[in-house]
């Protein structure tokens, strides 16, 4: 177990290397020279040429040959590395604020908004998914499939504008933007599970369906055990392994919270950040909010694994 | 009767008679080539106005009948500029299949040669594929994609190669077909290289491999049109995300902003829905709605019609 521990781990390091390179390819080599974005349009050349190299944009890319070898990891994506795994994720170019800073003040908000929506929506998704699999192939179960697709095809943008300007602007019945006592919330979190639930409700009855055509709920049948009970305590709990791994995945997504309501909404959460990041072209911001949510993806993925190995030993030994 | 004689029915034959059964499946085609007709019309506006170097109907201001409700002359209203709406949703519908097809030409190539390779060599490719799909999929979909639109806005702003490229395709199109493009193929690659470890030491390989027919031509002569209908069920199910997506993309300012997109059209109605200008919004939603609805749910029917591990574990309960 414990090796399996250890190599599994282990290889979360490979995978975080290749997110940075990726990232560092993307907004480095292939986005070319930052410092024109930092300079903003109107920049004199020599200003460009100060700040490229202050932040040492004209060193080489990944290793550094001159005066080999005492050189060799002056270049971007050494120091880059070193940066991060000091966590230092640099500073804002509009607010000159540290990004550590940024983050921390963005996560609360966002939790606030992503927990609640995530909880209902999980359950409102799984109680409509078991509803449709426990009267498959019925019109219960048809049309309940069909308004979940009939859900997924409004733009989640869609479903923000019209509540925020009809429920919020015209009736008054809540607040249109800010952050400022938990009522803020309920319009945010409320357009959140009716956008996504459709989706989820689709994706979870696929998982519940699976469930109802093993072996063992034949038996539990043939042994004359009630429809009920076979939906709840023999596919319900069976199910449950795939959907907890949905849900440990989905939860590094919970951090970046949602883009769309909190800048829609006003909430200074990590996704208005982000959106109000992109036409700055405020690099730093960018790239630790990419980085943070991959490794907290990785880390899920890795921990479902090792849960996994914990509850099945047979998976130890691939 | 001799048994040479029946012709073996191939599994495009079986599927799509087995579509035809399914009603709503047919009505959903029945839809999508509406929408195809409306592509093909929007396409004819574009390039005739482009060659004859005149500005098409859709682009003209008229001030004079700004914010005008629907009415019969203009069945979705006008806009702040005048322009008819129904006409801009129309070209809209051109952006989307044009999102659709500029998408698919960067994911099926890669996803597909990429997922080949590594299903069928195994060992040393396949750990380098798998790593490389590992990596490009564990960051969030939204911020890689975010990420990607924002760099190639910058870059195609900057290069003058990518300026000749920007003159036959928008250059907002390119970077959010390039984003998603280099977004998407992991889903598809991972799915090919399932198939491909699956076939790759079945009795049809085995049987080709002896006759010493090359690895390339039993992955791409022999193998390839046993597992294509995975690309397809993929584009049908991924098409509709497309269309979501884009509008997100806009919304963040990364999107398409010279022509107009639905993202575009519903971004620009954000702030006259304010001013209580609800029918811009609402054709838009309407032409999107009926279009992904019908891609979605046709999507699952061809999923059912075409996956036969799929068709056999539905009993008829």
């Amino acid at each position: 177990m414990t090796a399996y521990l250890i190599r599994r781990l282990l290889s979360v390091v490979p995978i975080m290397l290749g997110v940075l390179m990726l990232t560092f390819l993307l907004f480095r080599v292939i986005g070319g020279n930052p410092a024109y974005r930092i300079a903003g349009k109107n920049a004199t050349p020599e200003k460009i040429a100060q700040i490229t190299r202050d932040r040492g944009y004209d060193k080489p890319y990944f290793v550094n040959l001159q005066d080999f070898p005492s050189q060799l990891l002056d270049a971007q994506f050494p120091r880059l590395l070193g940066r991060l795994l000091r966590g230092d994720f640099g500073e804002s170019i509009t607010t000159k604020e540290k990004v550590s800073d940024i983050l921390r003040k963005g996560i609360w908000p966002s939790l606030c908004v992503t927990l609640p929506l995530f909880s209902l929506n999980l359950l409102l998704a799984v109680a409509l998914a078991l509803l449709a699999a426990y009267y498959r192939n019925t019109w219960v179960d048809r049309s309940l499939v069909v308004l979940a697709v009939m859900g997924m095809s409004v733009s989640s943008l869609v479903y923000i504008m019209v509540a925020q300007y009809w429920l919020a602007g015209e009736w008054g019945l809540f607040p249109v933007w800010g952050f400022e006592n938990p009522y803020y919330l309920v319009l945010p979190v409320l357009i959140g599970v009716i956008a996504g639930v459709g989706g989820s409700v689709r994706f979870y009855r696929t998982i519940v369906l699976d469930e109802m055509y093993q072996d063992y709920v034949r038996t539990a049948r043939a042994k004359g055990v009630s429809p009920q009970r076979i939906l709840f305590s023999h596919v319900l709990r069976n199910a449950l392994i795939p959907i907890l791994t949905n849900v440990i995945i989905a939860l590094p997504f919970l951090y970046t919270g949602s883009l769309l309501l909190e800048s829609f909404f006003g909430i200074p959460g990590l996704g208005r950040m982000l959106v109000m990041a992109i036409p700055n072209g405020d690099e730093d911001v960018i790239y630790a909010e990419t980085f943070l949510g991959s490794i907290l993806f990785v880390l899920a993925n890795t921990l479902t694994d090792i849960a996994y190995a914990v509850a099945d030993p047979r998976i130890r030994l691939k | 009767m001799n048994k040479t004689d029946i012709k073996p029915e191939t599994l495009w034959a079986i599927a799509w008679r087995q579509l035809r059964r399914n009603r709503l499946a047919m009505v959903c085609l029945g839809i999508l080539a509406v929408y195809v007709l409306v592509w093909f019309y929007a396409e004819g506006v574009f390039w005739s106005a482009r060659i004859a170097d005149t500005t098409p109907a859709y682009k003209i201001a008229r001030y004079e009948i700004r914010n005008e409700p629907p009415s019969w002359g203009h069945w979705l209203g006008t806009n702040y500029a005048g322009k008819d709406n129904l006409l801009l949703v129309a070209q809209g519908t051109r952006i989307a299949f044009e999102i659709g097809l500029l998408t698919s030409i960067i994911v099926i190539p890669i996803g597909f040669i990429l997922g080949a390779f590594a299903g069928y060599f195994g060992r040393k490719t396949d750990s380098v594929i798998t790593y490389v799909f590992s990596v490009v999929g564990s960051i969030p979909d939204i911020l890689l994609i975010i990420g990607i639109a924002y760099v190639v806005h910058g870059v195609v702003e900057r290069s003058v190669a990518m300026q000749t490229l920007t003159r036959y395709i928008d250059s907002g199109l390119l970077s959010v077909c390039v984003a998603m493009g280099f977004t998407g193929w992991v889903g598809l690659c991972r799915l090919i290289r399932g198939e491909y470890l699956k076939h790759r030491d079945r009795q049809y390989v085995l049987a080709a491999r002896a006759l010493g027919v090359s690895p390339l031509g039993i992955m791409f002569r022999h193998i390839a049109p046993n597992v294509f209908h995975i690309v397809i069920i993929n584009f049908s199910l991924r098409f509709p995300g497309l269309i979501l997506t884009e509008v997100v993309l806009s919304f963040l300012g990364v999107g398409i902003a010279n022509e107009p997109s639905w993202g575009a059209i519903i971004n620009d109605a954000k702030q006259r829905l304010w001013l209580g200008n609800w029918w811009e919004l609402a054709g838009t939603t309407a032409a999107m709605f009926f279009l992904v609805l019908a891609l979605n749910l046709f999507g699952d029917a061809l999923r059912d019609a075409l996956d036969p591990k799929l068709r056999t574990s539905q009993p008829a309960a």
